[in-house]
């Protein structure tokens, strides 16, 4: 279990991580979300140890990382930002390295340097220097080190940016695979990923939690959950056409040509059939009609919008410090 | 292993992955041999000693020490493996250490290789070995001191020339301050403070043990400057980590 509390990181006069709290238990892949500068990596940063946090505490199955960071670390797997990996030293090599570090030693180091290479199919590049490898190689190294000794605690910091979406789905693959009672913190600002792979998400802008919730939950808190996108071919009135239909609450023009239109629901009713029927019956002059997509970005938009200022002169800062 | 030989061990082999530690030995071995045969006149002299050879490496040391120095810290900054390292399970003194030990090392064998020259005085003439033993363990314990101020110049900063250049400066401080010049500019102040100013300088204590002189005081300097400049290394670390 890693419990935050009240954790706060400031650089100088700026606060990056403004007394953030909460809870992740065993068998939860949590994903963290935010717009850039919000305070994620700086969060992971400190969890991991490589930051110390201004004040506040971080305990890792009661290890706590200010007092006795060797033992939180040695729970922990980690990718940081931008996967940064030695450049110079080939793949099995740094492999090597980060097991013995990580205290592995003889056959059973060769087993799970073995092990790691097959599951995030290094076999190829081996015996290249990690300089000559491109971005998602790269990115599968840093991977690699993170779950060899395979941690009760893994923390991914972006791992799918930059890669192909072929590499995207097969890490997704990996991360769902290995999230068996585990804790996995990954965070992200693709939000297709969350529904993907998470189940619990954390918005966070300015330093602070804006939302916590599963992804399904938030999503229901976009003001388009179960709202219909109906996409017409010819002029029609339909505001006229749903005037019948007391759950629905709204409908907006949401594109130029004026044809596409989104019905909005009443809260906590459901419009698709009634209004489906209605279209059915009515003839309406209908090319598309479905419910409405891209409900967390649509939550997620509206609940960081505010704190994006401040978020763009954060990015500077923690650049500066990795 | 224990985490300290396992980062010594990887900081070692990637100096010999890259050309660095093979430019490193080539040329501290060529400057040795300029300055030894022309500059320090070793067969003009007609002296059956190495006097001019290790006379030269405080000289040689303040700029390809830095050089070695330069990348200890900064390098794991720029491309991000500091992160990595740091949140690995090993405690920041085994990281100092392991890193500092690695470079040192370097610096004996590049060190070592200069036997032709101990084999040359030999054939030549009769000198005292043990004087020329004193020197080479003085001349390596002088190369660990600029070292030391090098790690702790390059955790200061992700620009390795920065920490080059610093390290240079500093270096510079201690080698100089026993210079006759330098003393010489102090002759207006106490004798005290003459004194304590030539007491911290690398010269005093380097000719003394190259003299064949092996006291425990100046082999102490050396170790106790080292393990300060370590310590601040791991300051400096430390303080980065809370900004």
């Amino acid at each position: 279990m890693i419990e935050i509390n009240q954790l706060t990181k400031k650089f100088d006069d700026f606060t990056a991580v403004d007394n953030l709290s909460f809870t992740v238990r065993e068998g939860e892949v949590l994903g963290f979300l935010g717009p850039n500068g919000a305070g994620k990596s700086t969060t992971m940063k400190i969890i991991t140890g490589f930051l110390s946090a201004t004040s506040g505490t971080v305990t890792v199955d009661g290890h706590d990382i200010a007092t006795d960071p060797l033992a939180v670390k040695s729970l922990i797997g980690y990718l940081p930002e931008g996967a940064p990996c030695y450049p110079d030293m080939t793949v099995l090599q740094f492999l090597d390295f980060v097991a013995a570090v990580r205290g592995f030693s003889g056959e059973e180091k060769q087993r799970r340097i073995d092990k790691v290479v097959r599951d995030v199919e290094l076999g190829a590049v081996c015996h290249k220097t990690i300089d000559t490898l491109s971005k998602g190689f790269k990115r599968r190294v840093g991977l690699a080190q993170a779950i060899l000794h395979d941690p009760k605690v893994l923390i991914l910091d972006e791992p799918t940016d930059g890669l192909d979406p072929n590499q995207k789905h097969q890490v997704r693959q990996l991360i769902r695979n290995l999230a068996k009672d585990k804790i996995v913190i990954i965070s992200t600002h693709i939000l297709e990923e969350v529904s993907a792979v998470c189940s619990r998400a954390i918005i966070i802008a300015g330093g602070r939690i804006l939302a916590d919730g599963t992804p399904k939950e938030l999503e229901a808190r976009s003001r388009y959950y179960g709202a219909v996108s109906v996409q017409l071919t010819q002029d029609f009135d339909l505001h006229r056409a749903v005037a019948t239909v007391s759950e629905v609450s709204g409908v907006e023009v949401s594109d130029a040509s004026g044809r596409r239109h989104v019905l909005l629901p009443r809260e906590g009713t459901q419009i698709f059939s009634k209004v489906l029927d209605l279209a059915q019956n009515d003839q309406w002059p209908v090319a598309e009609f479905h419910l409405v997509e891209g409900l967390l970005e649509d939550y997620f938009r509206s609940v960081t919008q505010g704190a994006n200022a401040r978020a763009e002169t954060s990015d500077k800062r923690t650049g500066a410090t990795q | 292993m224990s985490p300290l030989q396992i980062i010594f061990k990887r900081e070692l082999a990637g100096y010999f992955a890259t050309p660095l530690a093979y430019v490193f030995i080539v040329i501290f071995l060529v400057m040795n041999g300029v300055f030894t045969f022309d500059l320090g006149g070793f067969y003009v002299r007609g002296q059956a000693d190495l006097m001019p050879f290790f006379s030269f490496h405080p000289w040689l040391y303040l700029f390809m020490i830095p050089a070695i120095a330069m990348g200890l810290w900064a390098d794991e900054r720029k491309t991000g493996t500091i992160e990595l390292l740091m949140t690995l399970p090993i405690t920041l003194r085994d990281a100092v250490l392991g890193k500092f030990l690695a470079a040192w090392v370097l610096c004996g064998a590049a060190l070592l290789l200069t036997f032709p020259i101990w084999i040359t005085v030999n054939y030549l003439g009769d000198p005292d070995n043990g004087v020329i033993v004193a020197a080479y363990l003085g001349s390596w314990l002088m190369a660990g001191s600029f070292l030391a101020i090098g790690s702790c110049m390059s955790a200061m900063t992700r620009n390795s020339v920065i920490a080059f250049i610093l390290t240079v400066a500093l270096c510079f401080v201690f080698v100089a301050s026993g210079s006759e010049i330098v003393l010489n500019a102090f002759n207006w102040a106490p004798q005290m403070l003459v004194d304590a100013i030539a007491a911290l300088s690398f010269l005093t204590h380097f000719d003394a043990i190259s003299k064949g002189v092996l006291d425990v005081r100046d082999i102490l300097f050396f170790l106790v400057f080292m393990a300060s400049w370590l310590f601040a290394s791991a300051i400096v670390i430390e303080i980065k980590k809370a900004n």
